[in-house]
């Protein structure tokens, strides 16, 4: 009897312990588990990505059972104009990403040509959340890519001169939706992103114009091929509207190189030419971003 | 696991409160704990010196992915010498690497060394069959994490740099793996 009893306590507590999670220790908050580069770079908007599009990745280096941050700073050298952002994004779970940015652009000597003064900064907030529906940039089936849907909402803190120059609005918000995929078979990994817009230059010149007021769709890819687990080449094509009367604006595309130093810092740096600027053409120039992921 | 420690030892208490009974106690020292359980006991096999696993039904299709066509890959992982090493320096630098030593703690890695060697050499066209279990039930109650699944890829990752493997052949060869990614990640 007492035996009995004893083998029936042991297997009671055998059975709830078997019920919980086999787990031997807890999971760290910040697990830090990803895999290097996976997490993408942090795009000129904020979120995660390449430099000018925003890929299906999710922000830091956690895994689906942690939670991860990044900070990143870009600057730019334009043929007439000086480009910084810095910004911080968290991901939770490698499901949603949540990122804000802030850019500041220099017109430099074009700022006193435009009447606004040497020097004179367009500054805009990005508050932007992102969420994976479903697949995996690595693994599962190479026919299923990463695919994510964002939204990003802007911010110009410059209403009165973005309205002067024509703009419809100094808020806009743009939607995302992308889709990656690491083809592991030829080391190439391919994102392509849709994205519903009426920003003016990423709206750094407000939101709409004369020529068009609602947002279009564009269209942003990029391509890259991986030399090593931390060595990644590649380029990107992003078309983007051209709704202000007094400006053209074309498309943008860079070639970058990126680099994981360590697990948790990368830095890229690449060549990008974003065409027409407040009438100024053939803006292009170096781009070089850093970026810490825990 | 604190929880069900906690309810595991609630559960045994009243053990602790037999000696209060006057019933006649019997000495549960001496009992096989084991045999009681039904626990069977694995023994080494002389020859092998690996332990018996659960019955299945062998079939290179447990491998999980279809061989390559050809010797390139092959060749470009050193043969069937290159790949023994490989699969050795991974399962040595998995045992030690504390992101995930504790889940290769008390299994049978003589039989893993080989059956991981069987299926890498498989699935590289590089003269095996794969005689091991699917990866599904051979990573069963493994209680394995997308962030283990990724230690163990970049321990590989090591283990084919260190041999000198071409940075593409090595993604090759995880383009073959990583489909497996639901069947041996448990979590
Ligand atoms: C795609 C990735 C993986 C492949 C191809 C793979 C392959 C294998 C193979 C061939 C076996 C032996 C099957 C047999 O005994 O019949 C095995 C067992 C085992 N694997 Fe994996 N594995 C993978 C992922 C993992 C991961 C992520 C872990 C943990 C970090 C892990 C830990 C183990 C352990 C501990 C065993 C021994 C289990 C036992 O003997 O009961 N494996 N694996």
């Amino acid at each position: 009897m007492p035996k009995l009893s004893f083998k029936l306590n042991i297997l009671a507590g055998l059975g709830l312990s078997l019920l919980t999670a086999p787990a031997a220790y807890a999971d760290p908050l910040l697990d830090g588990g990803k895999l290097v580069l996976t997490n993408g770079i942090s795009s000129i908007e904020g979120a995660s990505g390449g430099g000018l599009a925003s890929w299906a990745t999710i922000a830091g280096m956690e895994t689906d059972r942690g939670v991860g941050v990044s900070a990143h700073v870009t600057g730019i050298e334009l043929s007439d104009y000086g480009w910084q952002s810095h910004g911080i994004s968290v991901g939770i779970k490698d499901r949603l990403e949540l990122s804000y940015a802030r850019q500041n652009f220099d017109t430099r000597k074009v700022g006193a040509a435009l009447g606004l003064g040497e020097g004179y900064r367009f500054n805009q907030d990005i508050f932007a959340a992102k969420v994976r529906l479903m697949g995996d940039t690595v693994y599962g089936s190479p026919l299923l890519p990463q695919i994510s849907v964002g939204v990003q909402h802007k911010r110009s803190l410059d209403a009165a001169i973005v309205k002067a120059v024509g703009a419809a609005a100094s808020e806009g918000t743009d939607f995302t939706a992308s889709a990656t995929k690491l083809f592991l078979s030829k080391s190439v990994l391919v994102n392509a992103t849709a994205r519903l817009t009426n920003a003016n230059q990423f709206g750094l010149l407000g939101f709409g114009g004369a020529n068009q007021t609602d947002r279009t769709l564009q269209f942003e890819g990029s391509v890259a091929y991986m030399l090593t687990p931390r060595l990644v080449v590649g380029g990107e094509y992003r078309t983007r509207p051209s709704n202000l009367a007094i400006a053209r604006e074309d498309d943008a595309h860079d070639l970058f190189v990126a680099w994981a130093v360590t697990r948790n810092a990368t830095v890229t740096a690449a060549y990008a030419d974003v065409g027409s600027v407040a009438t100024f053409d053939g803006q292009r120039g170096g781009l070089v971003s850093l970026q810490f992921a825990f | 696991m604190t929880f069900a420690l906690a309810f595991a030892l609630l559960a045994a208490q009243p053990v602790t409160a037999e000696p209060q009974h006057a019933a006649p106690q019997e000495d549960l020292s001496s009992v096989d704990w084991e045999k009681e359980f039904g626990v069977e006991k694995k023994v080494v096999d002389p020859v092998t010196g690996e332990l018996p696993v659960d019955p299945y039904t062998q079939d290179p299709a447990n491998a999980g992915a279809t061989p390559f066509a050809g010797d390139g890959m092959a060749k470009a992982f050193g043969g069937q010498e290159g790949i023994r090493k490989i699969v050795g320096r991974l399962v040595d630098l998995s045992e030690s690497d504390p992101r995930i030593a504790e889940i290769f703690k008390n299994q049978d890695l003589v039989r893993l060394r080989r059956t991981l060697f069987e299926q890498v050499c498989y699935i590289l066209d590089a003269g095996c069959t794969y005689t091991g279990r699917d990866m599904k039930t051979a990573h069963k109650d493994l209680g394995t994490t997308r962030a283990d699944l990724n230690a163990l890829v970049e321990n590989l990752q090591q283990a084919m740099r260190e041999a000198k493997v071409p940075f593409a052949a090595q993604n090759r060869l995880l383009a073959k793996l990583a489909p497996m990614d639901k069947d041996v990640v448990e979590r």
